[in-house]
């Protein structure tokens, strides 16, 4: 590569970091108010992108069009922001006060939700927007055809930027804004009205998403798929950046952009008979520098440790152990199961369906061990379930290995990676510690979608079926087996000295350390050991299959799993298991029921969110706790309402 | 007089430009309550943190029977018998009372990578021997969520004494409670330092508790050991008198008001 086109490729750079950098400055403002991961934010970026579309259509033509064009570009920004502005009114409001994660499913369900109106609204086709009037050509720079339209993204990026900072520095509204950030309870003690403060910044968060996906409307054309894609760009950002620092978003966001373009540039370059492929690199080479950054600067480039968040959840009541009714219903469960294939005449789906819960089951009771237990909120534990189900798929197909071996095996692989992976994760906490998880699930991911020789890379492998004495009614069995052991194994952990030890270490990491506990190191062995249950449960799931692709490490199928471990409830240890049996079959009915499942779906969470915010397995201690103690429950509701 | 059991010399930290302590030297023995004082800001919590290594001091020692604390974890302090409880009581809050303190004994016993046997049927007896010792054995199976915050430091209390410890550093152990609480409290430590030969060093704001229990008084102000000796001493030392009561001289030697002036005027 030459100079010429190096330049080249830093000026499509610059560009590229302008259009992430709206996006993550509205996450990293939020965020930094009001505490809320914003996981929407990309969904608001998708709609902008299809506001600005419609707008366009209607004003962009006649003699009126370059009026009309921009007009309409700052019109989405603002109609998106609006819609911002009534999230925050309708639904945020409500649960300001709730575990961080309990957020975040909220949040999650209206990624759903706005992705189906999308749906509904403009179809399923994407749509091509117009190029900007008059920069619809090229410009030569440096002897190459440059896109002009980029020139203008790489002044709006710093313009936003100086902006904003005068709007934080030299307003009373930023005034307060950075006050809350520093200090929200000290800020309403001193009589600022925070409702209409919180959804200011929402809004003004949402419209900066807005304005940078109708900014890129004239570059690619409007997708459904644009708003995930988004959301793991803007949360790198943020984290890299260091939450809530505008600066640092700019500075990420400049960073990233550079790296990605300079690595298209190099291509495949030859190094000493070693073929390094720069471009493949760009699908991994954001989280690659997110897990540098993290490790070296645990807080991001420009952020500073988080102040305490004094909404924390509730305590956790002691754990107890099983009565004889839970043994009973425990007893009820199994045998219920291990009848379902029986109903093979009358319900022939059931014990495939059967078989798919039993396995989210287990993934979602290994990621709760570590989510819940040990206080470690993983965004990528589709990592480890994909390094069980590719583990298994190798080691038959490539390696030869009989199937009970690969099926052993398989498992202390992805123990092995979630060894790896977990040293570095256990070092961070929070928000950082579950973004580190995210990068790491997204290099695996990266990794086996491009190793074509070995993983089949986006086809994956097809033909891995267990052996011919374990098919059919018996897998099912097998799979019984090895999830009620499984969990009754991670049960036995947790009520173990090691157990205990992890939450301790949870509870109070200060006084953990004062009595000999080595905290880390407790919660390292509790990363590895999720592994392995995480992995097994992808060994399980490719034989039942016959069949794996990269999907089973997306971001989305660790999402899947967070909201299995929400909905059940994340304090309770019959959790997961609740959740996963209410998901599996919700998500498998409301499938069936319409094409707009999403949305149904969403709003199903939404109300499971406001309605039952200790998750299903708290619905039994709500009123079990109302029935006891009536009047104390209502007058603790009175209070709450009083405050 | 024989060796002392903990060697404090030129013990020092900084925050930023803030010389939080500022070389202090002291021993504390066998069987020794001694009582660190001083008003608040004058570093007692920051040494408590240097000699429990929550903190890294900058510059000093603090030697305890031949190993130098600086620089090592807190849990590995806590192996060589130094059990401590802190200013804002540390506790497990899921946890129920017994719990907390099997916690400490599991973990005393080297046992806290078990995975298989229940934690709960594990040194309960012992556990609730240290609970009866500071009068929490009744709540034994409450939550710890649920306790008032004079009968959490009793808890911890009993979690620092799960290993035994030759060395206990409590940092304001009575703060939450009633006088006759504390009262008890500290004629309760003081027992245990006789009857094991412990070592106590505990900061306390209320003078009462203080006098009528401490073996040997330190005095902290602005980083600086001011004086030591007995509570009587202690009690009469006129530097003493000053940092807690003012010298009443604050305002002496400052100009006269502008508008003074010009009402004589």
């Amino acid at each position: 590569m030459d100079l010429y086109a190096l330049l080249a490729q830093l000026l499509n750079g610059l560009a590229e970091a302008s259009a992430l950098f709206l996006v993550a400055a509205g996450l990293s403002l939020i965020f930094g108010v009001s505490r809320i991961v914003n996981f929407a934010h990309g969904s608001f970026f998708m709609l902008g992108m299809y506001v600005a579309h419609s707008l366009i259509e209607r004003l962009g033509g006649g003699s009126w069009r370059v009026m009309g064009f921009w007009g309409a570009l700052l019109l989405a920004a603002l109609v998106v922001g609006l819609l911002g502005a009534l999230v925050e009114m309708l639904l945020l409001r409500r649960i300001y006060k709730a575990p961080e994660l309990f957020q975040l499913l909220a949040t999650f369900a209206l990624v759903l939700v706005f992705n189906d109106a999308a749906l509904w609204i403009w179809g399923p086709e994407d749509l091509l927007g117009r190029r900007a009037p008059g920069l619809a050509g090229a410009v030569q720079l440096f002897g190459r055809a440059y896109p002009s339209y980029n020139l203008v993204l790489i002044v709006v990026g710093p313009a936003i930027l100086g902006l904003l900072w005068v709007l934080l520095t030299r307003t009373r509204w930023g005034v307060m804004v950075r006050a809350a950030t520093h200090d929200r309870e000290m800020l309403g003690a001193l009589g600022v009205n925070q409702a209409w403060l919180f959804t200011g910044v929402f809004a003004l968060g949402c419209m900066l998403a807005g304005l940078g996906g109708a900014l890129q409307l004239p570059r690619e054309p409007a997708s459904l798929g644009r708003d995930l894609t988004t959301i793991g760009d803007a949360f790198v950002i943020v984290v890299v950046g260091g939450m809530g620092s505008i600066p640092g978003a700019y500075l990420a966001a400049l960073l990233i952009a550079e790296v990605k373009s300079i690595c298209i540039g190099l291509g495949t370059v030859q190094l000493a008979s070693i073929t390094i492929s720069f471009s493949k690199l760009t699908l991994v080479v954001e989280f690659l520098i997110m897990a540098v950054v993290l490790v070296v600067r645990p807080w991001g480039l420009l952020g500073r440790p988080q102040a305490t968040n004094r909404h924390a959840a509730p305590v956790e009541a002691p754990l107890r152990r099983g009565s004889g009714r839970y043994a009973v219903a425990i007893t009820v469960s199994l045998l219920a199961m291990a009848a379902l294939p029986l109903l093979n005449q009358s319900l022939p789906y059931a014990a495939v369906l059967g078989q798919d819960v039993l396995v989210a089951i287990l993934f979602v009771v290994s990621l709760h061990f570590m989510m819940g237990p040990g206080g470690m909120h993983s965004f990528g534990h589709a990592a480890y379930y994909g390094l069980g189900a590719y583990g298994a798929a190798i080691l038959v197909k490539a390696a030869g290995l009989p199937m009970p071996l690969a099926t052993l095996a398989a498992p202390l692989l992805a123990g092995l990676g979630a060894m790896l992976f977990g040293w570095f994760c256990v070092r961070l906490s929070g928000v950082y510690l579950a973004m580190l998880t995210l990068a790491f699930s997204q290099i695996v991911w990266s990794v086996v979608f491009q190793w074509d020789a070995v993983t089949g890379g986006s086809n994956g492998m097809i033909g891995i079926w267990p052996d011919e004495w374990l098919s059919g009614t018996r897998y099912y069995y097998l799979t019984l087996v090895i999830v009620a052991l499984s969990a009754y194994v991670l049960r036995r952990f947790l009520f173990a000295p090691f157990g205990y030890a992890l939450r301790a270490g949870r509870d109070s990491p200060l006084r953990a350390d004062a009595i000999g506990i080595d905290v880390k190191r407790v919660q390292w062995l509790a990363f590895v050991i999720a592994g392995v249950f995480g992995g097994l449960a992808g060994t399980i799931y490719v034989f039942s299959k016959g069949s794996v692709s990269p999907d089973v490490i997306s971001v989305g199928k660790s999402v899947d799993g967070l909201v299995m471990v929400l909905l059940g409830g994340i304090q309770a240890l019959t959790g997961p298991i609740i959740g996963a049996a209410v998901f599996g079959v919700l998500q498998d009915s409301v499938m069936r029921a319409t094409d707009y499942w999403r949305a149904l779906f969403g709003g199903i969470i939404l109300f499971l969110v406001l309605a039952f915010p200790q998750g299903l397995a708290g619905i039994s201690l709500q009123i079990r706790s109302w029935w006891q103690h009536p009047r104390m429950a209502m007058t603790a509701e009175r209070q709450e309402k009083l405050t | 007089m024989s060796a002392a059991l903990l060697e404090v010399r030129d013990l020092g930290i900084s925050f930023g430009g803030v010389r939080a302590v500022d070389g202090i030297s002291f021993d504390l023995h066998r069987g020794e309550l001694l009582a660190l004082i001083g008003p608040n800001g004058a570093g007692k919590s920051t040494t408590f943190n240097m000699v429990g290594g929550q903190l890294r001091a900058s510059g000093g020692s603090v030697r305890m029977a031949e190993h130098d604390l600086i620089g090592m974890k807190p849990r590995a302090i806590w192996r060589l018998g130094v059990g401590r409880t802190f200013q804002i009581a540390a506790t497990f809050a899921s946890f129920t009372v017994a719990e907390n303190v099997q916690m400490a004994v599991l973990s005393h016993h080297r046992q806290v990578f078990a995975l298989w046997r229940p934690a709960a049927d594990r040194f309960r007896a012992q556990a609730l021997a240290l609970l009866e010792q500071v009068g929490m054995r009744a709540q034994a199976d409450r939550p710890c969520s649920e306790l008032a915050y004079g009968d959490i430091k009793r808890v911890e209390l009993a979690m620092a004494l799960a290993n035994d410890p030759r060395l206990l550093l409590m940092d304001e152990p009575t703060a939450g409670m009633a006088p006759r609480e504390r009262n008890e409290l500290m004629a309760l430590t003081k027992r245990l330092v006789v009857e094991r030969g412990m070592a106590v060093l505990f900061t306390e704001h209320s003078m009462d508790v203080v006098f009528a229990h401490a073996d040997r008084v330190i005095v902290l102000a602005r980083g600086k050991l001011i004086a030591e000796g007995t509570p009587e001493a202690i009690r009469n030392h006129p530097k003493v008198q000053e940092v807690y009561f003012g010298s009443g001289t604050t305002f002496e030697h400052l100009p006269q008001p502008a508008f003074a002036g010009r009402m004589s005027a």
